[in-house]
């Protein structure tokens, strides 16, 4: 059976991690490739690198990660954050990444999904989704969460699936950063509309998070950072757990 | 032990040419077919759309020249399904070596198929000192039919051949570079074979 994946993101300023990481034997916890090792280690089935980087020369430090991270770690990653031309993405690709991840730019420009998703194929284009809940009605919002659109999740979800997404990351602004659990109703609402995979993320407090999201969000996916980078819920006790609860993992 | 991955422009040679390398093999990235019949073993890979790969393989001659390799070929995801009679995928011919047809998954399941799943029934040197139910990292939005070269099998809606051999040619649906340490033990038996 296919199985859940439990997947960290990793926030990347010019090359480095940033947010505190608080990992043992790490030598270097700003390093993104020796944090993305030890989590293929303990079970991380894909990794997320984030970038944040405000400049240029801090995205370019950012391919130059990418390439150290495929050549040493053996699990699937996506990257995402400022992208916005098929050449970025052709770089990232050629880099390494198996994935990117898209997100205002798509919203900007939709075509950019046809275009990605016609020239790499639908399995490396994930569009991530940050979306706010008003009055019942959930909103997209760009620039990492701080503008909001008109959009609504639903409709732009299947927009972004008909024009040939892999995936789709959505975050709810209403649940990230709180650790009061996932935003499981609209997450199961965008699973039943639509028939991709969809990870969710914001939110993850405790391992009961994670089973609801998955039974009660009918999440494909499930991602976190601050949890897994303060070692707050190990990987391989958060996939015990799981599989004790009937969830499909892999252990 | 000389490898080349045949390079046509499709996708995650980079990735496999890392995990070979963790495996202490620098492979050639190469579309010249001297260099190709020259080689130990040959990897097949493949990421991207069938019809406009099978193109390009055509156009650069690569088409005729891959079934007749004598060495052990393994082709990956892509590569894998170019290897089969047909795929639906733009309605594409293939290159016949695998006597199966390459089909669409219907909308009983999402698709793609994304992550990871177990290989069971493992009938090759390509498995050797795997378990059944081995967890492999899968993407695909098309499966292989079984047939007498199925050599591993998936389920996803339906039971599928994730895994096909014809001789010293091999195919796997999954991205084994991409399959942490068991995935790359199966790399290392591909050298071995």
């Amino acid at each position: 059976m296919l199985t859940k994946r439990i997947i960290p993101c990793l926030d990347i300023k010019n090359g480095r991690t940033v947010k505190g990481v608080n990992f043992v034997d790490l030598r270097d916890a700003g390093d993104p490739v020796e944090l993305a090792k030890q989590y293929a280690d303990v079970g991380a089935d894909e990794l997320v690198f984030l970038d944040i980087s405000a400049t240029l020369e801090g995205r370019g430090t950012t391919l130059d990660m990418v390439l150290r991270v495929a050549e040493q770690v053996n699990i699937p990653f996506t990257v995402g954050g400022g992208i916005s031309s098929v050449e970025h993405v052709d770089q990232l690709l050629h880099c390494g990444a198996d994935k990117v991840s898209i997100n205002s730019s798509a919203v900007k420009r939709p075509e950019l999904v046809n275009e990605l998703s016609n020239k790499f194929g639908s399995q490396c284009v994930v569009v991530a989704i940050d979306a706010k809940e008003v009055d019942g009605q959930w909103k997209v919002h760009l620039a990492g969460g701080s503008i909001p659109t008109d959009i609504d999740l639903f409709e732009w979800a299947k927009e972004v699936e008909t024009r040939g997404a892999g995936e789709i990351l959505f975050t709810s602004m209403n649940h990230d950063g709180t650790k009061n659990g996932f935003a499981n109703e609209a997450l199961a609402k965008l699973s039943e509309t639509l028939n991709i995979p969809i990870i969710a993320s914001g939110g993850a407090g405790n391992v009961q998070h994670f089973i609801d999201t998955f039974e009660l969000g009918k999440s494909d996916a499930a991602l976190a950072a601050s949890v897994f980078h303060f070692g707050e819920i190990p990987i391989p006790e958060l996939k015990k757990e799981l599989k004790a609860n009937h969830i499909e993992v892999r252990l | 032990m000389k490898l080349v991955i045949i390079n046509y422009g499709a996708g995650n040679i980079k990735s496999i040419q890392f995990a070979f390398k963790r495996l202490g093999i620098d492979a050639v990235l190469s579309n010249n077919p001297e260099e190709i019949l020259a080689a130990d073993k040959v990897i097949f890979p493949g990421v991207g759309e069938a019809s406009s790969a099978m193109k390009m393989l055509e156009e650069s001659g690569l088409a005729d020249l891959i079934p007749k390799l004598k060495q052990p070929v393994l082709g990956i995801c892509l590569g894998m399904q170019l290897m089969c009679k047909t795929t639906e995928e733009g309605n594409t011919k293939g290159l016949g070596i695998f006597q199966t047809d390459v089909k669409r998954f219907d909308h009983s399941v999402k698709v793609p198929h994304m992550g990871w799943n177990v290989i069971k029934d493992l009938k090759s040197d390509l498995f050797k000192g795997l378990k059944e139910n081995e967890y492999m990292y899968l993407v695909h939005s098309y499966y292989a039919e079984h047939c007498k070269e199925t050599i591993a099998k998936t389920d996803y809606g339906l039971n599928y051949a994730s895994a096909l051999q014809h001789n010293n040619f091999y195919g796997v649906q999954f991205h084994p570079e991409k399959s942490g340490t068991e995935g790359a033990k199966i790399l290392q038996n591909f050298l071995d074979l």
